[in-house]
């Protein structure tokens, strides 16, 4: 081979290389860049709001069909109580699936704490819900590809695929994911992706009084969420194991785990 | 409708509300058995590969065991799936990032090079049944079978020649070469499974798979020692009744060989011992001194709530009071297998530990979990994730052991000592 049929051997060789990976992204949107994608949901947590009601646990439960006395659930809402004397105090009775009915804070165990109101530095709810994060550690352990990322950020289980081994649900350090107590696969919070798709918005966005709980596109520069994470100072939960979640809080507390 | 998980899991102070022990008794069972099987083939490859002589008879009888073992091994992780009639989706669409996506290749994969090893070591054996019993006139259905059996098995190969032997005696080698990092490969990716869990504060550790491989050498080592104790006594007890002087082996012979192999293998043993504590308690110390944000849960886990069960009954019963008894000398097969019984203990122990200690603290850093193993099955649930089911998966390798031994003796006294 002499240099010039080197030169036409490469030339060509490039160009089918090219138009191969040209059709690669035609017929593979998934293999489309990020940038292309017109939508990310993302979601807003305002914890200032939350007065701990648990409407959204219950909403969410009835509409994913998460049977509601079981003690699972795919978003639940946590209380915050700080002492004078810097103790913290925390929990989360039955989900709050009817609210926080009492003050007495639940230890577990069938053991419950009275705190005197004038004892009380500060007391707050935060709810919690999936982080549907950029790296989802959940999606990369799944053994058989059940669960997946969709081109919108959304973390997706599917309930034919998995054999329930549980390794998502360690993987999840914030503790999300739980077996479906009757079909025995794992199961998530998913933004409601039955609603969003439909324009609709999720079940605990919809039930909340208070506005505490919103749903945005990243991508749309217009929209109300994503000028609040654009312009304000937000926060995500545990950013220190790498995931980027994208669920942001406005008012979480050093406290909060 | 109350949660499957409850059945077994108690919470305590701020847990997030999804948390149980997901991980039970059956996934404690899962590194054990791989440990074994890893362990028994290391053992059986000392002879095999670098030739210590000392261990021949040693070395089939692992090898054999290991087999045995390699089959159970992938049974607890079928037993503690939600939906076990799914398990060849691992197989139809393995997604390549997940740890547990690759068990099914390399444990098929390790399996099929022990088979191959055994193959060869018995082919001799099995040519010979074979040609033996299709000579023989009017057999019987159990001749039959064993005639059946020993013909699919030789695969057509009947040369049993100098040079075919010869042959067979290298691919032996060539195997255990191959086997050995396979072994280490199978356990350390199962410590793997466990290591690279970001999420879990105990697990999280580069070292996870090292303690693994160490341990499971361990283990393999000391089961393979106790079974082949416990066989060389009922083999004593058969000789003793034969009363006859001319019977071959006599009992002086089986004891002698006994404490012969026994004396060789602990020194062995004693060795990757040192190495599996010494790891063990470098993780330990590197974690209380480094002290990262999760060291204050994992010390009141560690120092408080499995205090027995880490330095009691891992680190005392199961390491030092052994490694002391092993090290005494003038070892006799009595204190050999009280030994051996504990550091299997403490193996299953340290699994035990790694497993169920590494879920007995929340993600919330605030709060507890108590694993209650359930004893009296109220349902089929609860008895593969409880007692019962972690005893099945136990005793499977010892009766697939003695099904196999019919067809690959391990002892073969005249030939090998």
């Amino acid at each position: 081979m002499n240099r010039r049929d080197f030169l036409k051997f490469a030339l060509r060789g490039s160009a089918a290389l090219a138009l191969a990976k040209g059709l690669d992204e035609i017929f593979q949107p998934a293999a489309l860049p990020a940038s292309w994608q017109p939508v990310r949901w993302v979601f807003l947590v305002d914890t200032y709001k939350c007065i701990g009601c648990g409407f959204c646990v219950k909403a969410c439960k009835l509409e994913n069909e998460i049977p509601f006395e079981a003690n699972v659930s795919r978003t639940w809402v946590e209380r915050y109580v700080v002492t004078k004397e810097g103790k913290v105090f925390a929990d989360t009775p039955q989900e709050a699936r009817n609210g926080f009915i009492t003050d007495r804070v639940d230890l577990g165990k069938d053991r419950y704490r009275d705190i005197p109101k004038e004892k009380i530095d500060k007391a707050f709810f935060v709810p919690k819900l999936c982080n549907q994060c950029e790296k989802p550690p959940c999606v990369q352990v799944c053994p058989v590809g059940a669960t997946y990322q969709t081109p919108d950020g959304v973390v997706l289980v599917d309930r034919q695929w998995c054999i329930g081994c549980g390794y998502c649900i360690m993987a999840c350090p914030y503790g999300m994911r739980f077996f479906h107590p009757v079909y025995h696969v794992a199961e998530k919070c998913n933004f409601c992706y039955h609603r969003i798709n439909k324009g609709m918005k999720p079940a605990c966005v919809s039930a909340c009084p208070m506005e505490a709980r919103k749903i945005g596109n990243l991508k749309e520069p217009e929209d109300p969420v994503t000028k609040i994470i654009r312009t304000q100072r937000v926060e995500i939960h545990k950013g220190e194991y790498g995931t980027k979640p994208q669920v942001y809080y406005l008012g979480l507390s050093e406290e909060v785990r | 409708m109350t949660v499957l998980e409850e059945a077994w899991t108690l919470k305590e102070l701020f847990v997030y509300p999804n948390e149980y022990i997901y991980w039970s008794i059956q996934i404690v069972m899962y590194p054990f058995m791989t440990g074994l099987v890893a362990g028994a083939f290391v053992l059986s490859s000392l002879y095999h590969l670098f030739g210590i002589k000392q261990l021949k008879e040693m070395a089939h009888f692992s090898l054999v065991f290991s087999f045995a073992l390699l089959v159970v091994a992938p049974m607890p992780l079928l037993f503690h799936l939600t939906r076990p009639e799914r398990n060849f989706y691992v197989f139809m669409t393995p997604h390549f990032s997940s740890a547990i996506a690759t068990f099914g290749i390399v444990i098929f994969i390790y399996g099929s090079i022990v088979a191959s090893e055994l193959w060869f070591l018995y082919r001799k054996h099995l040519v010979e049944g074979s040609l033996k019993l299709k000579s023989q006139l009017n057999k019987s259905l159990a001749e039959k079978i064993r005639y059946f059996l020993f013909t699919i098995l030789t695969l057509g190969a009947y040369d049993v020649g100098k040079i075919a032997l010869e042959k067979d005696h290298r691919a032996v080698k060539i195997l255990a070469g191959i086997g050995v990092p396979v072994a280490c490969f199978l356990h350390g990716y199962a410590g793997f499974i466990f290591g690279s869990v970001k999420a879990n504060a105990l697990w999280m550790t580069p070292l996870m798979p090292v303690i693994f491989i160490m341990s499971a050498i361990v283990s393999g080592v000391a089961l393979c020692m106790l079974t082949y104790i416990i066989t060389m006594e009922i083999r004593k007890l058969l000789a003793s009744r034969k009363k006859s002087p001319l019977a071959h082996p006599t009992m002086e012979e089986i004891r002698g060989v006994e404490v012969f192999e026994m004396k060789i293998t602990s020194k062995y043993l004693i060795f990757f011992m040192v190495f599996s504590i010494s790891l063990e308690l470098l993780d330990l110390v590197f974690r209380g001194y480094t002290a990262v944000k999760s060291w204050d849960i994992l010390r009141n886990v560690i120092y408080g709530k499995d205090f027995i069960n880490i330095f009691i009954f891992q680190y005392t019963l199961g390491n030092l009071v052994p490694f002391v008894l092993l090290l005494i000398p003038g070892l006799t097969i009595k204190r050999a297998l009280f030994s051996l019984i504990l550091v299997l203990f403490g193996v299953f122990m340290m699994r035990w530990n790694v497993v169920i200690g590494g879920q007995s603290f929340s993600l919330t850093f605030a709060g507890y979990m108590h694993y209650a193993l359930p004893i009296i099955p109220r349902d089929l649930q609860t008895f593969k994730e409880g007692l019962g089911g972690a005893l099945l998966i136990g005793a499977m390798p010892f009766i697939l052991f003695w099904v196999l031994s019919k067809i690959f003796p391990v002892f073969n006294l005249k030939e090998t000592h």
